[in-house]
């Protein structure tokens, strides 16, 4: 038997759900995606987290903003589609020096079936950049749950702002 | 008068009104002039002003309302800045916050900007839209009465609120405050205890 097979798969989800929950995160606010349905689902069942869903990306990140002005942590999940709506919001990070952390699942780049994800899968690392955002880049399901913690611990012990962006590869590419 | 065959509020008495004695009320500011009458109405720590992210008012005060339940939290905004964020009305009502206002000045202009007539000049019903995303309290004032009324629900939070309060298209004198957003954020953190 070798040693990889005594490891029981734990879906990389709930390593993300895990590093939430240790760096505190009280609020986590959706658009949803299937990449992130069962974290959606983790948070929506703990009694001690706020799951709000979004119409539209950037009340997520105005969320964030208020939530932190009240003392709690939150995190915005949304696909990468969604980083285009954020753009003009996001402009608080710099200007007011606020927190921000949210988790990307991204589309477009692995297999994908749909190529109108392709244009906004592609500028999503240049548009957070443009935004003094931080992007680190989860490949792999370890990375998924380090890279979250890293990304919160950054975002809240120095406030800034800090994207995790799971790739197609490490998600799935979704089936049509 | 004017003001009498008009029936149209002058926004900063209106806005004294409503942080009439307020108490440990907590304020979001939408950019604009909403920032500017609730600056003439007297600084406090407790403002949250806005100088950008137009249409993230009413979010902004949904944040804060769910980490802090033990307090009221109002958001002044104006109607074009409220426009900018109707999706947030649709949040906001399944969020349900019990202790969140939201208030529009709405003069039906964008006044920062010439004053081009805005979506509620022209038909939309933003009370209509609050009543429909299933907001708890709906309430509409086009009297000082009616905003003396608004007033005393904003310290009775029994169920989140939206109003919208008819004003006059004259414009003020810009009062300014404070624009760096950095102070502005550390100095309303502060003021909670949080550092």
């Amino acid at each position: 038997m070798s040693e990889q097979a005594t490891k029981p798969a734990q879906p990389w989800q709930d390593g993300v759900y895990d590093a939430l929950k240790a760096a505190g995160i009280g609020i986590v606010s959706y658009v949803p995606d299937a990449g992130h349905a069962r974290l959606i689902n983790r948070a929506i069942g703990d009694p001690d987290m706020e799951a709000v869903v979004l119409t539209s990306e950037e009340e997520g990140v105005a969320l964030a903003y208020g939530a932190w002005l009240g003392g709690q942590k939150a995190v915005l999940l949304m696909q990468s589609s969604g980083v285009g709506n954020c753009i003009n919001m996001l402009g608080l990070v710099q200007s007011c020096r606020f927190p921000f952390l949210t988790l990307v699942t991204m589309r477009g780049e692995w297999e994908e079936f749909n190529p109108w994800q392709e244009p906004m899968g592609r500028a999503v690392p240049a548009v957070l950049d443009a935004m003094a955002i931080d992007v680190l880049r989860a490949e792999t399901p370890e990375d998924a749950g380090e890279l979250t913690s890293r990304a919160a611990g950054d975002a809240f012990g120095r406030d800034m702002g800090v994207a995790v962006l799971f790739s197609q590869k490490l998600i799935g590419a979704k089936v049509w | 008068m004017t003001e009498a065959r008009d029936n149209l509020l002058d926004r900063r008495r209106v806005v004294v009104d409503l942080l009439r004695d307020r108490g440990d009320l907590l304020v979001v500011c939408g950019l604009g002039s909403a920032t500017w009458d609730v600056a003439a109405a007297g600084d406090d720590a407790g403002n949250f002003y806005s100088w950008g992210a137009m249409g993230g008012a009413a979010m902004i005060g949904l944040g804060l309302a769910l980490a802090r339940p033990d307090r009221a939290v109002t958001v002044i905004t104006g109607d074009g800045e409220m426009l900018m964020g109707l999706g947030a009305l649709a949040t906001i009502g399944v969020a349900a916050p019990e202790n969140l206002s939201i208030l529009v000045l709405d003069n039906r202009h964008f006044g920062e900007t010439g004053m081009q007539a805005s979506h509620t000049g022209l038909g939309t019903d933003l009370c209509a839209v609050a009543r429909a995303c299933s907001i708890a309290r709906v309430m509409e004032a086009s009297s000082m009465e009616a905003v003396a009324a608004i007033r005393d629900a904003l310290h009775q939070p029994d169920g989140c609120l939206f109003a919208r309060i008819s004003i006059s298209a004259a414009e003020h004198e810009r009062v300014l405050p404070e624009r760096d957003g950095a102070k502005i954020k550390d100095r309303f953190r502060g003021s909670l205890g949080l550092s």
